[in-house]
């Protein structure tokens, strides 16, 4: 693995007000441009361990280091891309891309040079992202699809080491989701950030990433860490979803979330009312 | 057919109504009104000291206006009401802002606001009185306590209703803590702040009322209570209609600055 980007080192997250902590010294190493995919049943801390390493949560014991300096708070080295709600619907698709450029962090006292870098950036990201058409619309007018393709695109032109993503193509049909993997992979080939992706989505989880960390809840912790031996990122295809080996991958992937989830109870459940309605309707 | 219905049948839930047929509507149910009135008027059931017929009403806002001193009340109370509803608007909306921003300010103001806007402000007259006198003074403070703790209360709601996703963006994006105020808080609550406005400045005309009903020597207020003095009815009629006309213009005003100052609401 190339030098560490992320470190998370006995991290552990309290919420007041629960018996259980959402997360239990949690150790996790990201290498420098690498992409870790999140999964995990619902409610184990995925969110929680994304939101550590932004800045947005402090952690209650342990600490967490990117490029070696302890995070204290949310900063520009670490871009967020939520599920929905971020972008600032008063904003035009370009103004929104552009919004870090009027922030202080940066552009203190720029060159004109580097301010016409970095407008020629924003140009080209809303290219790439297929945002040139909509670049004067406001995200209300966009598609779900759309508007994430804007998120991105906002998070990228802020130039961030790491990237964090939280379910984003979560509010996404099947089509569309797909359309966005492959522009995240190509993307990427450009791009070399190192990325947390946190997902529902296994098959997601494996096409996008080199690593898929497999997170147990009750408390939060490590569960399975997987490095499936697929083709490297840049050279994925939709087809690999469908290769044995991939498959293979998401089974595993898959048994392992069921084994720590505890859906097995509801099963139980599901018996007893078969037989309450077998009751209410005596025929 | 089913629950709901089609959303351009008539009298679908949360229907669709085209512009003319809303204007029809609207003039339609101001028509009624009148028309309601005048007939109660001329059918003589009501003697007309107590409920003059339109006719008379209009006869009576002509003569008014004619005399020029229409429009000198109008100014007189306009002024009031913009002279009160401004300098509320100009300590409610900041504070309003940091309140719904910082917890602490949160705390610290509003139990106090929320017990102040339950102090009648009617009950505030006399006591207005004996602090700034019967001046301008007293009638833009008797406003100002009217509107004052609402709508910084309401502000701050409005503040608060900003998505944290919008915040921690901004955040992540590098934005200082300024500039998330000024930059994402403020711009995002913006067009519920202008909403909050435009339902005070409801209230800074009631309050303008009252006002010139105690302590007053001009204005539209001071004119109907004038008129009660010498019974005519027709002329409180007009004075309480040319009220309800400023607010229902100073709503449309608002709106219409809404609907020109935040396009991607109304954008689709
Ligand atoms: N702000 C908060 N205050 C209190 N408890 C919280 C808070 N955020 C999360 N939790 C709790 O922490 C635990 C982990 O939540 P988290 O959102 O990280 O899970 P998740 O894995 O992202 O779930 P999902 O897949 O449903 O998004 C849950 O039990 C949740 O109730
Ligand atoms: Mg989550």
């Amino acid at each position: 693995m190339s030098a560490p980007c992320i470190q998370v080192e006995g991290v552990a997250k309290h919420w007041p007000g629960q018996a259980q902590p959402a997360l239990a010294a949690l150790d996790l190493e990201i290498g420098e441009g690498e992409f870790v995919a999140l999964v995990g049943a619902s409610g184990c801390g995925k969110s929680t361990l994304l939101r550590l390493v932004a800045g947005l949560e402090t952690p209650s014991a342990g600490r967490i280091r990117v490029d070696g300096e302890v995070v204290r708070g949310p900063g520009r080295d670490r871009a967020v891309v939520f599920q929905d709600y971020s972008l600032y619907p008063w904003l035009r698709v370009h103004e929104n891309v552009s919004f870090c450029l009027a922030l202080r962090a940066h552009f203190g006292p720029a060159s004109l040079a580097e301010v016409e870098a970095a407008v020629a950036r924003a140009h080209a990201l809303l290219e790439l992202m297929g945002l040139d058409a909509v670049r004067d619309h406001y995200p209300s007018q966009l598609s779900g699809g759309m508007r994430q393709r804007v998120a991105i695109a906002r998070a990228l032109l802020a130039r961030p080491r790491v990237l964090l993503m939280d379910e984003p193509f979560g509010a996404l049909d099947a089509q569309t989701r797909e359309v966005m993997h492959e522009l995240l992979l190509r993307l990427f080939q450009i791009e070399h950030h190192t990325i947390l992706f946190v997902t529902h989505d296994v098959e997601e989880a494996i096409y996008l990433a080199d690593r898929v960390v497999v997170l147990a809840p009750g408390p939060g912790r490590i569960d399975s860490i997987h490095v499936p031996v697929l083709p490297p990122p840049g050279e994925r295809r939709p087809e690999l979803k469908l290769a044995p080996e991939f498959l293979r991958y998401k089974q595993l992937v898959l048994e392992r979330i069921r084994a720590t989830s505890g859906v097995r109870h509801d099963l139980d459940k599901l018996d007893h009312l078969a037989e309450l309605s077998r009751r209410a309707r005596p025929d | 057919m089913t629950g709901g219905g089609s959303r351009d049948a008539l009298w679908a839930v949360r229907g669709i109504l085209g512009g003319r047929s809303y204007l029809v509507l609207a003039a339609l149910g101001f028509a009624s009104f009148v028309g309601g009135w005048w007939l109660l008027a001329a059918s003589g059931l009501v003697d007309a000291v107590f409920l003059p017929a339109p006719d008379a009403v209009a006869r009576r806002w002509y003569a008014w206006f004619s005399d020029g001193s229409l429009l000198v009340d109008v100014r007189v109370s306009l002024g009031r009401v913009l002279g009160g509803f401004s300098l509320a608007v100009l300590m409610a909306v900041p504070l309003g802002l940091y309140i719904g921003t910082f917890r602490p300010l949160q705390a610290f103001f509003e139990p106090l606001m929320e017990f102040a806007r339950y102090l009648p402000a009617v009950a505030f007259v006399p006591l207005v009185m004996l602090w700034v006198g019967i001046g301008e003074a007293a009638k833009i403070a008797l406003i100002w306590i009217g509107t004052f703790f609402q709508m910084v209360l309401m502000v701050s709601d409005n503040v608060r209703q900003v998505p944290m996703a919008q915040i921690e963006a901004a955040q992540t994006l590098g934005a200082n803590r300024d500039e998330v105020i000024s930059r994402v808080v403020f711009k995002s609550a913006l067009p519920g702040i202008v909403d909050t406005l435009r339902i005070t400045l409801g209230w800074a005309w009631t309050y303008l009322v009252v006002a010139e009903l105690v302590a007053a020597n001009s204005g539209l207020g001071y004119a109907i209570l004038r008129a009660q003095r010498f019974l005519q009815t027709d002329k409180i009629f007009v004075g309480i209609l040319l009220i309800g006309l400023l607010g229902l213009l100073f709503d449309q005003g608002f709106r219409l600055l809404h609907r020109r100052a935040f396009p991607w609401l109304h954008a689709r």
